[in-house]
């Protein structure tokens, strides 16, 4: 591990300020994964800015929506009630990932902003494009059983591991950001993470110094039939070779007045499947239907040379996750 | 305090569950590991790894590292210690390395990963950032990297163990094949594996004097260590010092590799006692693992099962100029009666790290190639696969006719069987569902031969108040060597368990055999009991002529309840105290080396089990989950039903990690291991692990010290074929390709889902 300063600001604009001057610096918070990555000297912060004890609560929003701090543990979050009972997708997805012991340590805004499991990316006698743009990715004729197989490019086809934004992103949520001078925004969880194409060094649309300070849940009508489910190879502790979030609304006639997918495990970023929801929505649900959605959402998906079965795989866990959905009987209110 | 284990107090404690006696220290975290040893002015050390499989290192910048405040040294080829080549394991007594390379003695590159320097520091922090500075340039040359490529170059070996490569019996074994009238023929392959135990490998080397070395190592060597390490630094053994009291976890990964020689090395170079632990990736790139193997088995069988033909060959892929092929075949050698046997073995030598022993090495993966054959030859024969089984149980060792000293594995697959409720199974595949669930049930022969080691040697010491300590440089690596030894000699010396101690760990003490091929009960237990002959008869001498005992020679006596008996008459007798006070002695004290292991040349001797499992595969997304499993074997006489279980229950946890998760991802391009971690090498963790049942027929070998066999391997044997054998009764698929992991049984459904159910709601 490479020699840093650590910091511990008193509030926001104090992490913002001290990140701003320093520009190699990184904030911390659960450390799960960025203190791995240093100690692999993937990551070399000159700075550490210690932001793990801000934006810490959890409260509801006016119009009914769930504000959740970046700095709240993620095994607090998917035990939260309003979580559980408002967006139980959140809380499974939550706790399909990682480890209890992890889940304990890392943050909102930590998971948010993981990077990578390609074994090339952790491995710094590989060539990687992310770690040292133009160098080459030794990745596309490496192992590649875990690589993307939608969005991916010539320079890299590194897949996002969180199954957390995988859940936002079917949930529509929104990341509130800090910047310097009190600059506030928010933005899409979609439109945060990127797609690789020439810079996959740049994983996100966060400004130098900006800082994730909650996250905003909207209020929806799908807590009765949604789901997560994650196909991995082993039980537990491993990141989704695939993962499906799913929910549906359904009309009282019995059709499908909204779908929600998003997918894990199969891009550089959450997969929010628009193609399947469009073709979902109206219709009334029938496992014939959610194949074509499946089978559309998929149809750009190119695989690599380990990983074709993900394409399959994944239409199949989007089938039997609406078939499921579908089938299940409205929670008595 | 510690609960009074009740056990202690008691006599006669072989067959009892008696817990680990070194559980209490290792929960309380008293038990001191080779990495926890701090001796004064202690350094660190890290290591910088080859970024190329060969060729020579033309230029080290160690500029910024050794400008690093807090750096001691940085060793490399050009200013290590001169040390010789290490003997190798097997083919020289003295040897205990798999890899006889020089270490850090020249500059070439024999395998990515491969130690290029090391950097001495005041800290571990400080060490591994500096190594982390260390920038290495390479003359690569091109390297052979690609087992699938150079198979047709596979050369067989000139033997595997000490026995010979190849093995024809009966006639051509492939003309009976092309007559059989029901045959298999089918290929399957093992990726590699890699050692994980949970103890990292640590050493702490100290030079006591120019010329005296204590060497805190974390082995299962410790004799072979020593003679190894006088080979290499060129000085008496008795001058070198190996202490392993504890090791967290061996499965034949804890020994002598590269990282040895570069602590001892890095400790003389820098003047200080040196700490060297090695990362969780350092462990994947210096320590190796189980080779990869493709195997043929071939069965020819009549109508009525009985085998015609066995085939087993294949090829493994091993470090170039290594000696450890992996013996695949060695299951075939003695399970089965067929009328003809072909067995033979090839390596592919390439530029990698040394596979080394782990678990099983061979019988592992060999069982699982067998096995699975028998399977389909059962399905293919319409008979149950337990029944083919017994149909081919041989009377006699199937390759050189040696009587077999003990072997009840058709009562063991009778009672397995039975506690498994393996009739309920229906063997027609994919016939047991639980919604998107397809359920099955396996069985596959578990083997491990026995083995026991010459030169073992113990010694047993009475004292005047009543007790004993037992010493041998024996090693416990969690298994539970001290307490069933202390159980072992208890037994023997008549008293309870709380009035001998075993000594061990420590080569100051009387030499042992090394603790591999599950030979170490047997090994000590038979070097105790030469030692107890010993003193039995020194204990008469003492006794002398105003004993009650007096005249009685060493054969009528024995030892019992605390003291030196007439055989067969209660009365007559005295205490160890009473003999030893009268004697004006405060001990008595006897050393012996065990018998030769002439029973393993007058018989065939081997460990057997049975494997039942269930699997759940599930439909949509091929992950298959291992519902329950029963170990059924039969393994002699066993010491202490706890630690026994554990032992088996180990070894079948790491089978299901073999069969479905683990596999060392060797990028074929570098040679380098792309997934050195245990969050990519996905070992197997609780969820994986269903509630394993063990039961063995308990029935003491005649041929065995104390009736035992070695039970630390035969565990993991079997598994992998029990496990694909379920996979095929769930879903009519066969998976010969490890790890089975979801896109494999994927790859076989050929209805894409999602098109024809109707939907219900």
């Amino acid at each position: 591990m490479t020699p840093f300063r650590y910091e511990k600001p008193a509030d926001t604009a104090g992490a913002v300020e001290i990140s701003r001057r320093a520009p190699a610096a990184r904030y911390l918070a659960g450390g799960t994964n960025l203190v791995d990555l240093m100690r692999e000297t993937i990551e070399r912060p000159e700075t550490l800015v210690d932001v793990s004890h801000l934006s810490g609560e959890i409260r509801d929003i006016d119009g009914g929506g769930l504000r959740i701090g970046a700095g709240v543990k993620n095994t607090a979050v998917a035990a939260h009630r309003s979580v559980r009972e408002r967006y139980p997708l959140l809380t499974q997805a939550i706790l399909s990932g990682a480890s209890a012991q992890i889940r304990n340590m890392a943050s909102v805004g930590g998971n948010i902003m993981q990077r990578t499991r390609c074994l090339y990316f952790y491995d710094d006698a590989s060539r990687c494009n992310k770690r040292e743009p133009g160098a080459g990715c030794d990745a596309l004729q490496g192992f590649t059983r875990n690589h993307a197989i939608l969005g991916g490019s010539a320079s890299c086809v590194a897949t996002h591991p969180s199954d957390m934004c995988v859940a936002l992103a079917a949930l529509d949520a929104s990341v509130q950001l800090e910047g310097p001078r009190g600059a506030r925004r928010s933005l899409n969880l979609t439109d945060l993470h990127r797609l690789p194409g020439n810079t996959p060094e740049i994983e996100t649309g966060l400004q130098p110094g900006e800082l994730i300070t909650a996250v905003e849940l909207h209020p929806n009508r799908f807590a009765n039939r949604c789901s997560y489910r994650k196909v991995r190879d082993r039980a537990s502790f491993a990141f989704a070779l695939v993962s499906v979030a799913a929910a549906l609304d359904l009309a009282d006639d019995g059709s499908i007045r909204e779908a929600r997918l998003a997918l894990g495990g199969v891009a550089h970023k959450p997969w929010r499947a628009r193609t399947a929801e469009a073709l979902l929505a109206g219709k009334q649900p029938a496992e014939t239907q959610f194949r074509q959605a499946a089978d559309a959402e998929l149809s750009a998906a190119r695989p690599l040379p380990h990983n074709a079965f993900k394409i399959e795989l994944v239409k199949r866990v989007i089938v039997s996750s609406f078939v499921a959905l579908a089938q299940r009987k409205e929670a008595s209110a | 305090m510690t609960p009074a284990n009740p056990a202690m107090r008691r006599f006669g404690t072989i067959g009892q569950p008696v817990s680990r006696l070194d559980g209490p220290l290792k929960v309380a975290g008293a038990a001191r590991f080779a990495a926890e040893v701090r001796p004064e002015r202690l350094a660190y050390a890290a290591i910088v790894p080859a970024a190329v499989a060969k060729g020579h290192v033309i230029a080290i910048d160690a500029a910024d590292a050794r400008a690093t405040r807090g750096v001691i040294a940085i060793m490399t080829h050009e200013n290590a210690p001169r040390m010789g080549r290490p003997p190798r394991f097997i083919e020289d007594p003295d040897g205990t390395a798999f890899d006889s390379s020089p270490v850090m003695q020249d500059n070439r590159v024999r395998w990515n990963g491969q130690a290029v320097a090391v950097v001495i520091a005041e800290n571990q922090d400080i060490a591994e950032h500096a190594a982390s500075l260390v920038r290495v340039s390479y003359s690569p040359e091109a390297a052979k990297l690609s087992f699938q490529a150079l198979l047709l170059s596979a050369r067989r070996p000139a033997s595997i163990l000490g026995q010979p490569t190849e093995v024809n019996a009966g006639g051509d074994a492939e003309q009976a094949l092309a007559s059989a009238r029901f045959t298999v023929d089918e290929i399957y392959t093992t990726p590699r594996y890699n050692h994980n135990a949970i103890e990292l490998h640590a050493l702490t080397a100290v030079w006591e004097a120019e010329d005296r070395l204590t060497l805190h190592d974390s082995t299962q060597m410790l004799a072979l260590t020593v003679s190894t390490l006088a080979r290499v630094l060129d000085l008496p053994k008795d001058h070198i010092r190996v202490l392993s009291p504890f090791v967290g976890g061996g499965f034949g990964g804890k020994g002598f590799f590269s990282h040895t020689l570069l602590a001892i090395a890095a400790a003389k170079l820098a003047g200080r006692p040196v700490r060297l632990v090695l990362s969780r990736e350092g462990v994947f790139r210096l320590i190796g693992g189980r080779a990869n193997s493709r195997q043929r088995v071939a069965l020819g069988a009549r109508s009525d099962g009985t085998l015609t033909a066995l085939i087993h060959t294949g090829a493994t892929g091993v470090m170039t100029g290594t000696i450890f092929p992996e013996q695949f075949t060695f299951p075939a050698r003695h399970l089965y009666a067929a009328d003809s046997l072909h067995l033979d073995q090839a390596i592919v030598e390439l530029d990698i790290p040394a596979n080394i022993a782990m678990r099983a090495p061979g019988e592992s993966i060999g069982s699982f190639a067998l096995e699975s054959a028998l399977d389909e030859l059962a399905a293919k024969l319409d008979l149950d696969p337990v029944e083919l089984r017994r149909r081919n149980e041989p009377q006699k060792d199937p390759t050189d006719g040696r009587a077999f000293s003990t072997r009840n594995i058709v009562e063991a697959y009778r009672r397995g069987a039975e506690r498994f409720g393996w009739s309920n199974r229906n063997p027609a595949p994919g016939t047991q569902r639980d919604g998107e669930w397809s359920i099955g049930q396996g069985v596959a022969t578990a083997y491990y031969p026995y083995y026991r080691f010459p030169g073992s040697a113990a010694r047993i010491r009475i004292t005047a108040d009543g007790r004993a300590v037992v010493q041998a440089a024996a090693h416990e690596m969690g298994m539970g060597t001290a307490t069933v030894q202390s159980q072992h000699a208890a037994q023997l010396l008549g008293l309870p368990l709380d009035r001998v101690t075993f000594e061990y760990g420590d080569t100051a003490l009387p030499p042992s055999a090394l603790a591999g091929g599950s030979t170490q009960t047997a090994s000590i237990a038979g070097a105790v009991i030469a030692a107890h002959e010993r003193l039995v008869e020194e204990l008469l001498r003492l006794a002398g002529n105003d004993s009650p005992l007096a005249g009685a020679g060493p054969k009528e006596v024995e030892t019992r309840n605390g003291g030196l008996f007439r055989k067969g008459d209660q009365e007559i007798g005295e205490s160890y105290e009473t003999i030893l006070r009268r004697a004006g002695r405060d001990h008595a004290e006897c050393e012996a080396v065990g018998t030769p292991p002439a029973e393993m040349m007058n018989y065939s001797m081997l460990s057997l089990g049975a494997q039942f499992c269930e699997v759940r595969v599930n439909d949509i997304t091929g992950e298959v989950r291992v519902a329950r499993w029963l170990g059924s074997f039969d393994t002699g006489r066993i010491l202490n039903p706890k630690t026994a279980a554990s032992q088996f229950r180990g070894g079948i946890i790491m089978g299901i990690g073999m069969a479905l998760t683990e596999e060392t991802l060797f990028d074929e391009r570098s040679g380098r291991i792309m997934n050195p971690s245990l969050a990519e090498y996905h070992l197997p963790v609780h969820l994986d692990v269903p509630q394993i049942d063990v039961i063995w027929t308990d029935i003491p070998d005649p041929q065995s010290p104390a009736g035992v066999h070695g039970i630390g391997e035969i565990g993991i044997t079997g598994c992998a074929g029990a496990i694909a054998n379920a996979i095929y009764n769930a879903t009519g698929t066969r998976i010969r390709e490890l790890p089975i992991t979801p896109d494999k049984v994927l790859a076989f459904t050929s209805q894409p889902y999602g098109q024809s159910r109707p939907l219900s709601s």
